[in-house]
């Protein structure tokens, strides 16, 4: 089998893993046409498209080149035709979480993108509709990401019985 | 200049900081519902417009090409969901109608969140299929297996033959037993009350083997990582042959009653069209993608646990219509079957899990007379295993499409990360294409077929 990212990812720091042909580490300023380029190597699809916060783990191992950021966007592409699969991470700051949509590219990634705003608050630039989805809209802060205070929004149930 | 250096922190990129003057006040969607004509001006209409409806070939539509100019009192909003019957669940789709035929759809969700990707990093690995076996109800097996796998794939644990084989026996039964619900609601949804009781009366003789293989009808915790919670019970052969006798001889049952009677015919063939192109766009797996003639089946395609040593074939549609995906959903049981029945053949002796200390606790009766044991038993409940830094995806074919977990573990023994690329959630998306120009009384058929479970969308 002949890889078929190898040309769209000719200059993007690399790294092997499970399941799939290559890790690649694109810079955010060139993430959005590594994704184009690589839609039109033979990658189909998206499958799949979230946001991790690595507040607290900064220290995972990454390509030389590649600076850690506290956000992380991660895209698996997949090709139907040629049986594969390529993983995207992209690194954002914490001042500045904003990546670019891919939307234009592969509009599936829409309810995901709109699911990496809403759980992490990594902002999509160019994401036509970019509201949150799962959370109520007036919902204040992301619950996924790691300094989110689990538990600290009192929940009472009603007719729930008092403390006695 | 990038996107990225010309935005600006103070553009309203976002529409969720305050609630919109057209907000009915009433809901705590906001910004996330469908808006009105008369209360949207152009440039919204057009951007909303963008992410509802969509174009083959990965276009968004032209704002241009909507009809913005159209007066509000010809067409109306309305609510479906989230308590109706035929949305499946909490699923609310907002529809704007021109008399009876659909304009824009946009689905709203959420109504089922419980916050089970928070859940599952504040869990262990070993208490991690508890939680996840929860997403899709329907599949639990299924969403263990994702898991088990993700977390060996880290740990490089090789599973025992047996446990591999158990697994895929338990998962073809799950697929039957949840097209088997599909098969019954689907009807439901066109008005054989017939089909859903045929459906749920086959899908219980499932559950039970499940209740008496693992103890539970439903989110059994059975796939665990590092092989399966029990072995199979005596006498499994004969209950899995009576299984697989009974349902193939019943889905024959479903063709007369179904397949070619004209009512049902004329409500399903050429209603909620899809084509390859705008499936792959959309990202749509499992029978949906099947059913535009795509023949992408992960366990053919990239096979996983021992799909490739056994013989089946792999259903694939045509039209890409609500009767193609019934066909594929029905032809998928009498396949599964026919799996099923080889699995009986070919099923090795031997463990049922791996028999590795750092994983899997030790025999119940040792931990009577070992004092060590009775540690090891604790440290593996209260603390887990620690499993080693990294990240990977796994992705295998849930009975809705591509079921993917991407786990990222920094040496631990909680995963730092885990998440659900969950079928439906995905799949979702098409129904503002299925639905827009079609009836409304066709948009129950289309959801049906569409075939979502909230409770993996929302997880």
């Amino acid at each position: 089998m002949t890889d078929i990212s190898a040309d769209a990812l000719a200059d993007v720091p690399l790294a092997a893993g499970i399941g799939v042909d290559h890790i690649a580490f694109p810079a955010r300023s060139a993430y959005k046409s590594v994704v184009a380029s690589l839609r039109d190597a033979g990658f189909e699809m998206c499958a799949d498209l979230c946001g991790v916060d690595y507040l607290g783990h900064p220290g995972r191992a990454l390509p030389d080149g590649v600076a850690p950021e506290r956000f992380e966007v991660v895209v698996n592409l997949l090709s139907l035709s040629a049986k594969s699969r390529v993983r995207i991470r992209v690194q954002a700051p914490e001042a500045d979480p904003v990546v670019d949509s891919i939307f234009d590219v592969y509009p599936g990634v829409e309810a995901m993108e709109r699911e990496a705003y809403d759980l992490l608050g990594i902002r999509f630039a160019g994401h036509p509709d970019l509201t949150r989805i799962l959370m109520p809209e007036e919902w204040e802060g992301h619950p996924l990401r790691k300094d989110y205070g689990s538990g600290r929004v009192p929940v009472q149930f009603k007719e729930a019985p008092g403390p006695r | 200049m990038t996107p990225i250096d010309s935005f600006e922190a103070d553009e309203p990129m976002m529409r969720s900081i305050e609630r919109p003057a057209w907000s009915t006040r009433e809901t705590s969607e906001g910004a996330q519902e469908l808006s009105t004509r008369v209360e949207t001006d152009s440039p919204a209409l057009g951007r909303e417009s963008g992410a509802v409806l969509r174009l083959p070939d990965g276009q968004v539509l032209d704002a241009s090409q909507i009809d913005i100019d159209r007066p509000d009192d010809e067409t109306m909003i309305i609510n479906m969901g989230p308590q109706h019957p035929s949305t499946h669940g909490v699923l609310r789709l907002m529809l704007e109608l021109d008399g009876e035929v659909v304009l824009r759809t946009k689905p709203i969700i959420g109504y089922l969140h419980t916050g089970m990707e928070k859940t599952g990093e504040e869990l262990t690995y070993v208490q991690g299929t508890t939680n996840v076996t929860r997403m899709d109800y329907l599949s639990p097996l299924h969403n263990e297996l994702v898991f088990s796998l993700a977390t060996e794939a880290l740990l490089g644990v090789e599973v025992p033959t047996r446990a591999t084989w158990i697994r895929m026996l338990m998962c073809e039964l799950n697929r039957v037993s949840s097209h088997l619900m599909w098969m019954a609601t689907n009807g439901m949804d066109l008005g054989s009350t017939t089909m859903m009781i045929f459906g749920f009366r086959e899908r219980e003789m499932v559950l039970s083997f499940f209740e008496k293989t693992t103890g539970l009808r439903l989110n059994t915790n059975y796939i665990r990582p590092g092989g399966v919670a029990a072995d199979l019970p005596d006498g499994w052969e004969d209950d899995v042959a009576v299984i697989c006798d009974t349902v193939l001889n019943r889905s024959f049952e479903y063709d007369d009653l179904l397949t070619g009677q004209p009512i049902f015919r004329e409500r399903t063939e050429a209603v909620g069209n899809l084509t390859a192109e705008e499936a792959l766009a959309l990202g749509v797996t499992g029978p949906l993608l099947r059913s535009t003639g795509v023949p992408w089946d992960l366990r053919r395609s990239m096979p996983y646990l021992a799909y490739d040593e056994l013989e089946f074939d792999v259903v694939v549609g045509t039209y890409g219509d609500n009767f193609d995906r019934y066909a594929i959903r029905l032809n998928e049981i009498r396949e599964s079957i026919r799996m099923i029945r080889q699995i009986v053949e070919k099923m090795p002796a031997g463990d049922y899990r791996v028999q590795d200390p750092k994983i899997t606790p030790p025999p119940r009766g040792r931990i009577d007379s070992s004092m060590e044991a009775l540690i090891h038993h604790f440290k593996i409940f209260t603390e887990g295993f620690k499993v080693p830094e990294g990240e990977v995806y796994v992705p295998i074919e849930s009975p809705r499409g591509e079921l993917g977990c991407y786990l990222v573990s920094d040496g631990t023994s909680k995963p730092f990360r885990m998440h659900i690329r969950g079928p439906s959630f995905v799949n979702l998306q098409v129904l503002p294409l299925l639905l827009r120009g079609g009836l409304l009384s066709d948009a129950v058929a289309v959801i049906s077929s569409v075939d979502p479970v909230m409770g993996e969308v929302d997880r």
